[in-house]
């Protein structure tokens, strides 16, 4: 409970910040993607080298002398692709879905032989572009115009790794479930010994203690928030196939997990979660300062869990592999076992970073929704 | 900036994926799971407040136990101790029945004894009494020629018989 008072002011202080920064940033900005140019130079300077050696790509590609450049490669690994990369020059072509004006398109994306040729579709000419599949007109450029009405509905490198998250998921709990209805009333065995504990953890450490006696309800919701996250960042850190997809760093994926708990904390916030929205204790003058912060809270709330957890795996996928690459930057083997100690230490690091963002997402998400649920007396 | 741009395809494909995953697992996994350890933990519950009675109803039974044993060693006791009274109490009696019984038979004894030796002296009297008649006689018949002789002789008699 103690621990539930220190959350809470630290979860107020957090909506004071965020609101006035993306007060302060909306002034002059209109998207987020310009915020993060503003807060983020790094990142912007790398991926325009990346924009910039990506040109000479597809002559690199053939065999010679190539020289290494560790943004790409690490932006590469950090970004979604149409192709599953397995080992050396052999990747799994993955379906490409394009749902265009004319209606859907359903090819594999093999058919681009990793970006060196065009692909006739039905109703468009595609053209792969820095991994994101472009209409080309019929001058033989990219139109810009019409690759902006085209929805990229692809079964990329991520969808697919989560796609083996779930399953693996699916696998292992069912199996666990199946495991409980066999031996009703005796104690865990295998497996289910394992899993266990983090569920009763998950429901006695993370749901009762902040969501209080309507924890069951959320259950379900937070069980697979929890466990979806944590596979999710576990089979990140496998460096070979089936895992390597960065999924969890992935900012579409942490939005919709995001979305999801906002919309579960407001579709189940009760009268005086509303009310402390809309008619705080505060002095008159105040109110409409004050109503204007609380509802910048509803969303900058989600936007904290989802911009965490984005830049956590990222970071750590980043890391990883940039250690990796002072191999090649040196070209050396000499660094090699200084690159491979710090790596063991960080994928150490990055197990542990797997679980705790995992349960700090779900802790969190507990946390927003007891305080929508909460009764006052 | 691609990194922080999320694209609609993955977006669909999480929030398609993750729908799925969430009422997959709430049917087939959470409630089966939760339902189990709840169960179970109710059971555990349960097993510990029978275990606790258990012990109870064993602490009871077994002050139960020492108390019957306390008693019974008493009542042994008791009966051990009116059983050595009793055992005394027949001694003593027989003791003094004995003694009783002897001191009769001492006493018939003694009677007997004075009987017989009245009867023996009776018989020495009488057969000294005939004796010395017949002494007499022969001694009377001897000396009593002389008649101051048998005027002494009467006289020393009569001395005689009346200092018997």
């Amino acid at each position: 409970m103690d621990c539930n008072r220190v959350f809470v002011s630290k979860v107020k202080r957090l909506t004071i910040v965020f609101t006035l920064l993306i007060a302060f940033l909306s002034i002059k900005i209109d998207t987020f993607a310009q915020v993060d140019s503003a807060v983020v130079p790094v990142d912007s300077v790398v991926a325009e080298s990346a924009h910039a050696t990506s040109g000479e790509h597809g002559s690199e590609a053939s065999h010679g002398k190539e020289k290494f450049e560790p943004t790409k490669v690490i932006m590469e690994h950090i970004a979604d692709s149409h192709m599953w990369h397995l080992w050396g020059h052999t990747s799994l072509p993955l379906p490409v879905i394009l749902y265009t004006p004319g209606g859907l398109e359903v090819f594999s994306s093999g058919n681009f032989h990793h970006g060196e040729h065009d692909y006739n579709g039905k109703y468009n000419n595609y053209r792969l572009e820095e991994d994101h599949v472009k209409v080309v007109g019929a001058d033989g450029k990219v139109d810009e115009e019409v690759s902006k009405s085209v929805l990229d509905f692809s079964i990329t490198k991520n969808v697919a790794a989560m796609f083996v998250a779930i399953l693996v998921i699916l696998i292992v709990f069912i199996s666990v479930a199946g495991a409980y209805k066999k031996r009703v009333g005796k104690a865990p065995k295998g497996l289910q010994s394992f899993i266990e504990p983090i569920v009763i953890f998950v429901r006695d450490d993370i749901a009762k203690p902040n969501i209080g006696h309507k924890y069951a309800k959320f259950m379900p919701y937070l069980l697979t928030t929890f466990f979806f996250l944590l596979f999710n960042n576990l089979l990140g850190l496998v460096p070979i196939f089936p895992g390597s997809a960065n999924v969890t760093g992935n900012i579409a994926l942490t939005f919709v997990m995001a979305l999801g708990t906002l919309l579960i904390v407001n579709l189940n916030g009760n009268k005086y979660y509303w009310k402390h929205i809309f008619l705080p204790d505060v002095p008159f003058w105040l109110w409409p300062l004050m109503v204007v912060v609380e509802v910048v809270g509803i969303i900058s709330k989600p936007f904290a869990l989802m911009v965490r957890l984005f830049a956590n795996m990222t970071a750590g996928h980043i890391i990883v592999l940039s250690l990796i690459s002072l191999i090649f930057i040196f070209e050396t083997l000499a660094i090699a076992p200084v690159s491979v100690a710090f790596v063991i230490f960080m994928d150490v690091l990055e197990l542990l970073v797997a679980f705790l963002q995992a349960f700090i997402f779900t802790l969190l998400t507990a946390l927003f929704i007891g305080m929508a649920v909460e009764e006052h007396h | 900036m691609d990194l922080v741009t999320p694209s609609i395809g993955l977006v669909f494909w999480t929030s398609l994926a993750f729908i799925c995953l969430l009422i997959l697992l709430r049917k087939f996994a959470w409630k089966p799971i939760l339902g189990a350890i709840h169960e179970r933990e109710q059971s555990i519950d349960e097993a510990l407040n029978k275990a606790e009675l258990a012990k109870q109803e064993m602490a009871r039974l077994t002050s139960q136990n020492q108390d019957l044993m306390q008693q019974a060693r008493a009542e042994r006791d008791e009966i051990l101790k009116e059983a050595k009274t009793l055992k005394d109490g027949i001694l003593n009696e027989a003791k003094k029945q004995a003694q009783v019984e002897g001191a009769k038979l001492i006493e018939k004894a003694k009677i007997e004894i004075e009987n017989q030796k009245k009867a023996a002296l009776a018989e020495v009297k009488d057969q000294v009494s005939s004796l010395s008649l017949e002494i007499a006689e022969r001694v009377l018949r001897t000396q009593l020629d002389d008649k101051t002789k048998q005027e002494a002789l009467v006289a020393n008699l009569l001395k005689d018989v009346e200092l018997n």
